[in-house]
């Protein structure tokens, strides 16, 4: 089937089996490194991205059902990935609160962070975490990432071993 | 927070923001499933559905038939060039040990062995065309449970084999018979360390590819090990060392599941040298956690012997550690590494430890986190509460009286390490304030005293763990193969900047910007001009890699020392252009002065160019800066730490809620503070997992149960609080940087913490054991069992004369309830957490 998806501000066709995967299409057809698989069963949010603006599980999405849509993924986030200035706020409190160590999980849990920031721009720490459930991390205990999104929201962030820095 | 200011402040004890990060917040990552080869073939693996069957017939011909298949193989097609997987540990002289073919050919001894491969143009076909290999299986009765494979006339997890014992290990120091005998007080208890699934997130995927960047064979694979799988290679496909460079590209964790040598590993070697095409493997989830080792799986039987007064004497210890089906890189060895650790931070005049590794028909376990460590910390700081509850003591209190105190350091203990340093007492005074231990105490006490159903429980562990492995003298004393050596080079390149390159092969824990830091100190080259080269063995061809808290206690320590080396040759280069005797300069910021002199000075940059344009360098003199160093500890390094954890048990449900985790760890000498607090963070998660939610569970026919993240439950962020940590710093006087290493503390911690905490909270119900993990179930199952045996608070302590008095009380001739709850199904009282 063909289809055409625009991904991160650009319109992408192409001819798909109908049971690709929207994960498989972004990763293999696309050629995007950031949307990652880590398990079979829609636990882990490894693949997060926005469909029409909406975090999705896109293990859980046909391509073909994305046909004619928006994707957003975690290249889409920051006008330009190597100028740091650029960066979604999201992107920058993961960095500085050291909400990630391997990086694996960090593309979807930013994702489904910022869905979360849209949906509830001053969250608690408990519906921090709610939010969160569906995305697995297994090398932070999550302390880091909670911390993460209240310093995108722009809440104060207790954190004991980060440094202020005065340039 | 810490305001710093950024220009003059030394590097090592700050925060730096990490390096790594830039790519991996952005997607731009070079994950192995990433990689894409021109011409380059999928594989996938046809895999056993039963845990124990003879393989009469293995047909080919319908995945051959499929569109987009180039080739499948048998295991018989690649006997010839896929030798024996290895396992580099053989723990006695005597060690039992399978064949492990990287497929099997006529047995299959686990659910998920491979028996056939098949390599297709996409993942998808080669996917389907797996799914049309034919395999005949002939039946054998499948061994799953510990106990029933050692019993006589058991059925063998081997046909080949006689035995399902793979070895006897014994540990004796001192009389434990004359202090046993004439012991006050005999506690015996049977602790269940149950089986884990490790769960990195990255799922393991290999690429092989004959052609590579140059003529040499080039393998992509995400490992923790890329020297050693190198090295390993080459011994068993009989490719040159010389010709076959390993990558570990970005690897998402690993936490020991990637410190193996696996199957798939060879099988895209020999696959794709035959086909001269590259190969490409990445496992499903379900798919990974049948073949990637598993971790712990470990029955405990401990006995603990002590004056009235609650002074230890004694310490025996006989482990049943299940190997699964086959002996990996360090299977037998695992549990071996417990074996010096189950006398925790604790005086004994006797040690007696015995272990049997034992084969049963299930995916192969190895290290995870902590390995073998964890399972000894737990078993020691179970029994001690136990110990504590029989003498009416606070837990806190009869630590107090048998730890190792400060002024005894070095303290040369029963198990035979010398453990260099420590603060016991420190750690434990903060971690009591920070956790208001006596306020915490009188709540729980009002709760009980009100009946309420929801029940406080306070949970201890004072832990210790031996780190940096390791020095290498040790490793050979324990049959073990390699050394424990590490290796850094420092290039300085002509504009003054350097290169790092470490043999380490960091996954997740931030040695690009703790190694940086290290470097920018002593070189006095900034944080920002350092660039730091790891996982190839092109690049960093000297190395053995990450594993064991080990990375910056030996990798760490060998940055440092290799940077010591460059500042001494350029102290040479620098006399020469400053016409002063080397004596005569000091170092610092960088800059060589002339002691009374400041004004007469040369830069670590200017030394570098005019070593890169010798025009003037010194006679005889090599025109290079560059260093090595190469590090063989003499000693462990044993960080330490008091973790305390309240829980609020529900007595109707069964339900734990964590309410708070105090952690004060001693780690020594901190690199970078921010990287150890969430090396903390993740260990604990980790640790607290295997006490509430996961367990890895087959059934009676070998079937993994939990072979998804459906059934097997990696918790999330609503599962864990956040977590209250802090330091004391101990320096390690092992190093010359006073470094001990913290990868594993958390892991290794928690776990007692919290079980302790949860039966703490069921005390007056009589409970004294509740099996891990302490979901709902097995909770509300212990509780069960506890009423059922009767009063509350029956004497477990076991008289002299070597009898379990509780053993007819607590589970009909079980010695402890825990081996009562084990009895009472195994597979259905440890099912995951339903939280």
């Amino acid at each position: 089937m063909e289809i055409s998806i625009n991904v991160d501000g650009s319109t992408h066709t192409a001819d798909v089996e109908p049971r690709t995967l929207l994960v498989h299409h972004l990763r293999e057809h696309v050629g995007l490194t950031g949307v990652n698989v880590g398990c079979d069963t829609s636990n882990c949010g490894a693949c997060t991205v926005h469909l029409d603006g909406q975090s999705v599980k896109s293990c859980t999405v046909l391509a073909v059902q994305a046909d004619g849509r928006e994707v957003t993924t975690i290249h889409g986030m920051a006008t330009d990935e190597a100028d740091e200035s650029t960066w979604h706020p999201l992107q920058t409190a993961f960095h500085e609160q050291h909400g990630l160590q391997c990086g694996y999980c960090t593309p979807g849990m930013i994702m489904a962070a910022a869905d979360l920031l849209k949906d509830n721009p001053d969250p608690t720490e408990e519906e921090i975490r709610d939010g969160l459930e569906g995305n697995l991390c297994r090398c932070t205990g999550y302390v880091n990432i909670v911390r993460a999104v209240q310093q995108a929201s722009g809440q104060a962030v207790d954190n004991p071993t980060a440094e202020e820095v005065s340039a | 927070m810490t305001a710093i200011d950024n220009a003059t402040a030394p590097n090592v004890g700050r925060s730096r923001l990490r390096k790594e990060d830039a790519r991996l917040v952005t997607g731009r990552t070079n994950f192995t499933d990433d990689i894409r080869l021109p011409g380059m073939l999928h594989m996938a693996v046809v895999r056993s559905p039963m845990a124990h069957a003879k393989v009469t017939n293995v047909d080919l011909s319908g995945a051959l038939d499929m569109p987009g298949v180039v080739a499948a193989f048998s295991g018989a097609d690649l006997a010839d060039d896929a030798g024996a997987v290895p396992c580099v540990w053989p723990v006695t002289e005597d060690m039992v040990e399978p064949e492990h073919k990287a497929l099997a050919i006529d047995e299959v001894a686990h659910v998920g062995d491979g028996v056939a491969v098949v390599l297709a143009t996409s993942r998808a076909l080669a996917v389907d065309a797996a799914e049309r290999v034919h395999v005949d299986y002939d039946p054998l009765p499948a061994v799953v449970d510990m106990k029933s494979a050692i019993a006589d006339g058991a059925q063998l997890a081997h046909t080949s084999l006689d035995t399902n014992v793979s070895y006897e290990w014994p540990l004796v120091t001192g009389d434990p018979e004359e202090v046993f005998g004439n012991a006050d007080i005999v506690i015996e208890r049977e602790f269940i360390n149950q089986r884990l699934v490790p769960s990195a997130m990255e799922p393991r995927s290999v690429v092989a590819s004959p052609m590579g960047v140059s003529d040499e064979f080039t393998l992509w694979s995400s490992t923790q090990i890329p020297h050693i799988v190198r090295v390993l290679m080459a011994m068993t496909v009989g490719i040159s060392e010389a010709k076959l460079r390993v990558i570990a590209p970005d690897v998402g964790g690993g936490f020991g599941s990637k410190l193996q040598f696996y199957s798939e590993e060879v099988l895209a070697v020999v696959v794709a040298q035959r086909l001269g095409r590259p190969v490409k493997w990445t496992p499903g989830r379900s798919e990974d956690i049948q073949s990637t080792h598993h971790g712990r799986d470990q029955v405990q039987r401990i006995s603990l012997a002590m004056d009235a007064d609650g002074r230890f004497r004694g310490l025996k210890v006989d482990l049943l550690a299940d190997m699964g089906a086959y002996l990996q890189i360090i299977t037998p060895g695992t549990p071996l590494l417990g074996a010096f650790m189950y006398s925790g931070i604790y005086k004994l005049d006797c040690y007696d430890f015995r272990c049997r590794g034992v084969f049963t028909n299930k995916t192969p376990t190895d290290a995870y986190r902590g390995a073998g460590r964890p399972e000894a910390t737990y078993a020691i700081e179970r029994i001690v509460d136990e110990a504590a509850h029989e003498l009416g003591m606070d837990p806190m209190e009869l630590r107090q009286r048998n730890w190792i105190r400060h002024d005894e350091f070095p303290y040369d203990m029963i198990a035979g390490l010398t453990y260099d340093s420590g603060n016991y007492e420190a750690a434990t005074a903060r971690a009591m304030e920070l956790f208001d231990y006596e306020g915490r105490r009188a709540e729980q006490r009002e709760r009980r005293d009100g009946d309420d159903a929801k029940q406080l429980g306070i949970g201890i562990s004072t832990f210790t763990e031996m780190c940096g492995l390791a020095p290498s003298r040790v490793l050979g004393s324990l049959r073990y193969a390699a050394g424990g050596w590490e290796h850094a080079q420092i290039r300085i390149l002509p504009t003054g900047k350097a290169e790092v390159i470490t043999g380490t092969s960091p996954h997740g824990q931030g040695h690009v910007t703790a190694w940086s830091q290290i470097a920018s100190d002593a070189l006095g080259i900034p944080f920002e001009d350092i660039e730091v080269r790891h996982g190839d063995t092109s690049v960093a061809p000297r190395g053995l890699d990450t594993y064991g808290s080990r990375s910056l206690v030996v990798g760490g320590y060998a940055v440092h020392e290799a940077s010591l080396k460059v500042v001494e040759k350029a102290r040479r280069i620098a006399a020469h252009l400053l016409e002063a005797d080397e004596n005569d300069l000091e170092f610092t910021g960088g800059v060589f002065h002339v002691a009374g002199a400041p004004e007469q000075s040369k830069s670590m940059q200017e030394i570098a160019w005019a070593t890169f344009s010798p025009h003037d360098a010194p006679d005889g003199m090599e025109p290079s800066l560059d260093s090595d160093a190469a590090i063989d500890p003499e000693n462990f390094s044993y960080p330490h730490g008091t973790h305390l954890a309240l829980v609020e048990v529900d007595t109707e449900t069964g339900r734990v809620e964590l309410l708070d985790y105090v952690s004060v760890d001693d780690v020594g000498k901190v690199v970078n503070p921010q990287i150890v607090e969430g090396q903390v963070h993740g260990g604990l998660a980790q640790g607290i997992a295997q006490a509430l939610y996961e367990g890895a569970v087959y059934d009676d026919a070998g079937n993994l149960n939990t072979g998804s993240f459906v059934d097997y439950y990696v918790p999330g962020a609503p599962d864990l609080p956040t977590f209250r940590t802090d330091r004391t710093e101990t320096p390690a006087t092992t190093n010359p940087m006073g470094v001990k290493g913290v990868g594993e503390a958390g892991a290794i911690a928690s776990t007692p913490a919290i079980m302790n905490a949860v039966i703490d909270a069921l005390r007056p119900m009589g409970v004294n054991e509740v099996l891990m993990p302490a979901s709902p179930r097995n909770v509300w199952t212990a509780m069960q069992q506890a009423r059922q045996a009767g009063s509350a608070d029956d004497h477990d302590v076991q008289e002299a004369d070597g009898r379990a008095a509780d053993a007819a009380d607590d589970g009909g001739g079980a010695a402890n309830a825990g081996e009562a709850q084990h009895a009472g199904g195994h597979a259905g009282s440890t099912e995951g957490g339903d939280a």
